[in-house]
């Protein structure tokens, strides 16, 4: 039992990301915040994809000059990249739009931002 | 001829991301020249996609691999599992992709009129076609990972959208909200992938159904992708975001928005389906679905009653009716595992639920429609502020009641053709649950009518003299919906054989849907 640790220890740590991540979301009303919340649980998620892709002694999968041994399958980097990327582009827009809630509202506080209900 | 049919899966999701990038640099030359480039770039596709679904109908599932020697090649010389970026185009694929195009064509000519006179336009059209190939991409896709993808794609560029008039502070709002919503659920569908990919060390829908042994990490990847779709396509109780986001966003794109909502639960049926299908206690997840499903028609239809604004209450019908389609495909995955039922009334079942998508995006995208003609011209969505409008905007009315009598389901419109199906197949199952559906209907019709009553009947107000119909582009993406509203709801037979059957046979045989990439595993 005690030997497995290290190795999980990568999904604990996500796992636990993604708890504090959750309790942001739900629990926080400042819209930077919340923001930060979503980036958390991002990074839980990558954390997540790229510790699949480990393997203890695994080489880099480049044909042209590889060591003998085991190779790495590349796929759980390349969706760690392609999440990456996504979820950039998804907080520049959150940012943005908070910025015109701001100046709007004058608050970025959730409380403030409720025109909508019903 | 030939070859286009072959690339046009991957033609149909790439020529509107080339044109979406197109646009700004075109725009350049003049609004004239964007809009005429935009409409000929449309037209384009919608030809790719009917030339598609009549290659769908004929020959039947179509896959398209990136980058092998040959499109249908989904398995390369002596490997048993596909290792390329594939779509898979079947019976339900094309069927959304119908949905998808005839709405945007309808939205794309509204908006051409709707948006005179605006700034930014030349983005607006960006995103409307980056929305467009983030839903297509969505229904065609055969890798799971990709469906990420595309659902993130579909994400940005309809927060973008939704939060277009930056101008009012309750359009950012919106915007906010479902960005959030969508980056959430997009999180936890990624994170169910990597549980799946862990397991079984490949992506491919086709491939993670014919290997799924339904261990318990495989329960929690079902449970987070199915909450996360449910959020997205707004069930009760995770139906909040939706009311707002319906009623902010500009015209044209409440329909698309909605049409996205549609896709999310093309991804669920998909997940339930063909990735999960046979390994899974059908019964139970299928009285899952019926329970949320007649949540959603009773809870939206109540909160949608005594709603002042009328797009807010469209928003909260469009949740109701989103319950049906619900209930439809739960009673046919009730009985998934029970060849008798499923033969007399489990697959007519699942065909009413999935006849009521498309009718539901024609006549709800139309009512969006019409509520922002009336918006348009008179600046509020304030019911109790309107009246005699009937007068003035007579295509609008019209166009108005057509839909009011269809999502009530009153014949000859398409709303009765599915709901009928839906009906008669539910009481076969549980009478009780065929009543509640019932009930919901009434109290659809009872709300259409008081909401038709304050807008349009009684004497011209003095505020409304000067209000003109809108412009010819508006009427005519209203006409687009309501010809195929009409036409639905006369021949309901030719529509369900033609596209219903296909799709509702495409979601049943999980095994077509997986033989046709690893046919060729011993």
């Amino acid at each position: 039992m005690m030997e497995h640790i290290p190795l999980n220890f990568p999904f604990l740590a996500a796992a636990l990301l993604a708890g504090v991540a959750f309790y942001i979301i739900i629990f926080k009303r400042n819209l930077i915040k919340l923001i930060m919340g979503i980036a958390l649980l991002a990074s839980a998620v990558n954390l997540f994809l790229v510790a699949l892709g480990y393997r203890a002694g695994g080489n880099a999968p480049i044909y042209t000059d590889v060591p003998e041994g085991l190779m790495v399958l590349p796929v759980p980097q390349a969706l760690t990249l392609t999440s990456i990327v996504i979820n950039v582009a998804v907080l520049a827009l959150m940012l943005t739009m908070v910025v015109h809630i701001y100046r709007h509202t004058g608050d970025i506080d959730a409380k403030e931002s409720r025109r909508l209900k019903g | 001829m030939d070859s286009l049919i072959t690339h046009s899966p991957a033609l149909i999701v790439a020529l509107p991301l080339v044109a979406a990038f197109a646009i700004p640099l075109i725009s350049r030359a003049g609004p004239r020249v964007r809009n005429t480039f935009s409409l000929v770039i449309f037209g384009l596709i919608t030809f790719l996609v009917a030339i598609l679904a009549m290659d769908v109908h004929s020959v039947g599932i179509h896959v398209y691999t990136f980058g092998a020697t040959a499109a249908e090649l989904a398995l390369p010389g002596g490997y048993t599992v596909p290792v390329r970026i594939m779509f898979e185009v079947d019976g339900m694929s094309i069927f959304m992709g119908l949905i998808i195009t005839i709405v945007t064509l309808a939205a794309l000519i509204y908006s051409l009129h709707f948006l005179k006179g605006q700034t930014g336009q030349a983005r607006f059209y960006s995103l409307m076609m980056l929305l467009y190939a983030g839903m297509m991409g969505l229904a065609f896709t055969g890798d799971m990972f990709n469906l990420f993808v595309f659902l993130e794609i579909a994400s940005i560029a309809g927060a973008g959208l939704a939060a277009y008039r930056t101008n009012m502070a309750d359009a950012v709002e919106g915007g906010f909200k479902y960005i959030v919503i969508s980056a959430v659920s997009a999180l936890l569908v990624l994170f169910a992938i990597g549980i799946l990919y862990a397991q079984y060390n490949v992506l491919s829908i086709a491939a993670l159904g014919y290997y799924m042994q339904y261990t318990t990490l495989d329960m929690m990847a079902l449970g987070l992708l199915g909450g996360a779709f449910l959020m997205k396509l707004a069930a009760v109780p995770l139906h909040m975001w939706a009311p707002d986001i319906y009623t902010v966003a500009p015209a044209g794109i409440t329909p698309m928005i909605y049409t996205s909502s549609a896709a999310a639960m093309y991804a669920l049926y998909r997940v339930t389906f063909t990735l999960y299908g046979s390994a899974i206690d059908t019964t139970t997840i299928g009285w899952v679905v019926i329970i949320l499903g007649v949540l959603s028609m009773f809870v939206g239809v109540m909160m949608a009653v005594h709603q002042t604004d009328i797009k807010r209450m469209m928003a909260y019908h469009a949740i109701s009716q989103e319950g049906y389609m619900l209930l439809g495909v739960g009673v046919g995955l009730a009985v998934l595992a029970d060849p008798g039922a499923l033969a007399s009334y489990g697959r007519d079942a699942i065909s009413g639920g999935i006849f009521h998508i498309i009718n539901n995006a024609l006549y709800k995208g139309m009512l969006f429609l019409t509520a922002e003609a009336i918006f348009f011209r008179i600046g509020t969505r304030d019911l109790n502020r309107m009246g005699g409008l009937g007068h003035r905007m007579k295509w609008t009315a019209g166009f108005f009641i057509i839909g009011a009598l269809a999502i009530s389901g009153i014949p000859p419109f398409n709303g009765f053709a599915s709901k009928l199906l839906i009906y008669e197949s539910v009481l076969r199952f549980n009478p009780i649950l065929s009543v509640i559906a019932m009930f919901v209907s009434l109290v659809t019709l009872a709300s259409f009518t008081k909401v038709f009553y304050s807008a349009f009947t009684g004497p011209e107000m003095p505020a409304y003299k000067e209000v003109k119909e809108v412009p010819k582009s508006m009427i005519i993406g209203m006409a687009i919906l309501a010809a195929c509203i009409i036409f639905f709801g006369i021949f309901p037979g030719l529509v369900v054989n033609t596209i219903v059957a296909p799709a509702t046979d495409a979601l049943i045989n999980q095994a077509s849907y997986i033989n046709a990439v690893m046919g060729a595993v011993p």
